[in-house]
């Protein structure tokens, strides 16, 4: 950031003269402008606030209710006729299961591209590299999913199960968790690595034992970042992972709830209260899972011992 | 705006100490059992990225053929979208609506994402610039599926007697004509300024990066020169940030134009055989959201091959609209490293 401040009172050394001379349209349009990042700034924080407040205010008694983190939604009756929230435990739990998965599929893959990128890639190969990582950063998660699909369903005639949500998150991951890992091995001190080699150590080991270490927090901030965005994204799983209302812990049989799927689930009938209540609870828990995670991602990168 | 006023100068072509210095360590390798695995390791991992990429493509394209030839509507300028035989569809009305939505997004975004970058990097004191950049970082943090609820929800009944305001006064513009039969806010002008908010982040946080990177030099000479801080900032920030700006908003673009589960609960689709309108008034369906639609359908038949049809058609559009951010980010480095 600039330390540099306006001159806002400075009339110039020689004193006001015809060109430093400041006429009255010119300070008014400065004043103005000012006026308007103020505006543009404080404007954009009434979403942010105005979606907090709806949230947590229409959510925070299921949040608060122990059944919510116990139960799943097993004995549901049609809405109308139910009378208990019943629990959100299953779609807790297919949440962060299909991110976990979708992590242990996407982080080797991202950071070895990373150091592909860093430490190997040279000329028109790692170009392409870096291209294709910013092409697939910005398909829609609904291609992804349409791909996964296509591939899973329709070429294999395989039956649809929970981990096929996860290969199309990781498709989503892969690029997040790539970039935020490129920033920081592109940090690590050239020297450290010069370092490594004088003392003879092959490249493989210095980066494994030199440079990741070293980027090693910032990765981490990379890899709770991806998480997050994964663990939010609805598109896909409506594709590929059906939903469930009972516990299901496993990846590959069945089908399996998950926080976005409950909430499309409830929201056809969200006139009925308890329906109501059911979407609320589970948007608030989704929202406060991906803050929790983006601060804690945010907090380890503090640590990191390289920083811009 | 003339970028003549401060082009490039010299200044942009001088190495700055704290510019990284190109990595030099390719020979590094000692040609071991380890050093070799690991090389190929990474760069296996590299090229499974630009695999990925040319499936889809494949995958989707290979998908979408069958059931094309089949197709007794034509494919670009139909608004039908009929999967049943006589298989009938065409992508007219989900492109508008597509492209309506995204571009309404854009022009909201661009203005405020420029407005609060140039606030985060020049004008803010010093203790809030932090905090204020993390909390709009916060608006990307909210999964679409909440800005989906909260907008159709909450939002659009606030909007509707707005839109009705516009429409009555403007009504004689096409694109804000009322549309019969569409009544509360949930419509296309409004899905795009849901989009708005959403794509605000990133443009910003890309905004900002860029706009902070202006040479100090560049912004003493205005000052020098005796220009206030906005006229500073109109003949050193912004000529220096363009590229940087246009490249966000198209990556902001991509972004919209993909979104899915939000504008799926926003928008109210039509039913088969409504007239066409021009109005930014009116329901439809995007791609994204006419294919989520239709997702407990999906049988991998011809009906689902049109549905892929669509996906590849978005494929490409956002396929062009990164390619293009790319290619203006690229050029600007050649500038500036």
């Amino acid at each position: 950031m600039s330390t540099l401040t306006a001159p806002e009172t400075a009339a110039g050394p020689s004193g006001p003269s015809q060109f430093s001379h400041r006429s009255g349209t010119r300070g008014t349009k400065n004043v103005i402008a000012t006026g308007v990042m103020w505006a543009a700034f404080l404007v954009a924080l009434v979403p942010l606030a105005w979606i907090m407040w709806v949230v947590l205010s229409k959510g925070w008694d299921v949040l608060a209710s122990a059944t919510w983190w116990q139960k799943d939604q097993s004995g549901a009756l049609p809405p109308g006729f139910d009378h208990a929230v019943r629990g959100g435990r299953h779609a807790v739990v297919g949440t962060l299961l299909m991110a976990t998965l979708t992590s242990v599929i996407a982080v080797p893959i991202a950071v070895l591209t990373a150091i592909y990128l860093v430490e190997y890639g040279r000329g028109r190969t790692a170009r392409l590299v870096s291209f294709m990582v910013d092409i697939l950063s910005g398909i829609p998660s609904i291609v992804a999913a349409l791909f996964i699909f296509a591939v899973w369903v329709t070429t294999f005639g395989l039956k649809l199960v929970p981990a096929c949500a996860s290969l199309a998150l990781a498709m989503l991951m892969i690029p997040v968790v790539t970039r935020s890992t490129e920033e920081m091995l592109k940090l690590v001190p050239n020297e450290l690595r010069e370092a490594s080699y004088a003392l003879g150590v092959p490249k493989w080991r210095t980066i494994v034992k030199v440079v990741l270490p070293t980027a090693f927090s910032g990765i981490v901030t990379g890899v709770l970042l991806g998480f997050a965005r994964v663990a939010g994204e609805t598109a896909p799983l409506l594709l590929l992972a059906a939903y469930s209302p009972y516990l299901n812990q496993n990846l590959f049989s069945g089908s399996m709830g998950a926080l976005p799927t409950l909430i499309n689930n409830q929201f056809l009938n969200i006139a009925d209260p308890i329906s109501a209540d059911r979407v609320w609870g589970a948007a608030a828990t989704l929202i406060l899972l991906v803050l929790v995670i983006n601060l804690l991602g945010r907090l380890v990168g503090r640590f990191a011992k390289v920083h811009r | 705006m003339t970028s003549s006023i401060t082009g490039r100068s010299i200044v942009d072509e001088t190495p700055s100490p704290e510019s990284p210095t190109p990595l030099t360590a390719d020979r590094a390798g000692t040609g071991r059992l380890g050093d070799r695995l690991f090389g190929v390791a990474a760069t296996g991992a590299g090229l499974s990225v630009v695999v990925i990429v040319t499936l889809v493509a494949v995958f989707l394209l290979a998908q979408a053929i069958p059931a094309l030839a089949q197709n007794h509507a034509n494919f670009v300028f139909s608004t039908q979208w009929r999967t049943s035989t006589p298989m009938a569809f065409g992508i007219a009305a989900l492109l508008w609506a597509t492209v309506a939505t995204s571009l309404v997004a854009l022009v909201v975004a661009v203005p405020f994402s420029v407005a609060i970058a140039l606030f985060l990097t020049e004008y803010s004191p010093r203790w809030l610039a932090k905090p204020a950049a993390a909390l709009i970082d916060l608006l990307a943090a909210v999964p679409s599926i909440v800005y989906g609820l909260w907008g159709g929800y909450v939002v659009a009944q606030k909007w509707a007697p707005i839109q009705e305001g516009i429409a009555t006064a403007l009504g004689w513009i096409p694109l804000l004509g009322k549309v019969p039969g569409i009544t509360g806010g949930s419509t296309i002008f409004f899905v795009g300024l849901i989009l708005a908010i959403m794509i605000l982040p990133i443009i910003t946080a890309l905004s900002r990066e860029v706009f902070a990177q202006t040479p100090i030099a560049h912004k003493e000479g205005a000052y020098a020169l005796g220009a206030t801080k906005w006229e500073m900032i109109r003949t050193a920030v912004l000529p220096f940030g363009r590229p940087g700006v246009i490249s966000a908003s198209m990556l902001g673009l991509g972004r919209a134009l993909g979104e899915t589960i939000a504008v799926l609960m926003i928008l109210s689709a039509l039913p088969q055989g409504t007239a066409w309108s021009w109005s930014l008034f009116n329901g439809g369906s995007t791609f994204a959201s006419k294919i989520e639609s239709a997702a407990a359908e999906f049988t991998g038949g011809l009906a689902t091959g049109a549905f892929i049809a669509a996906g590849l058609v978005l494929f490409i559009l956002t396929f062009v609209v990164n390619a293009i951010a790319r290619v203006i980010i690229e050029r600007r480095k050649a500038f500036t490293e």
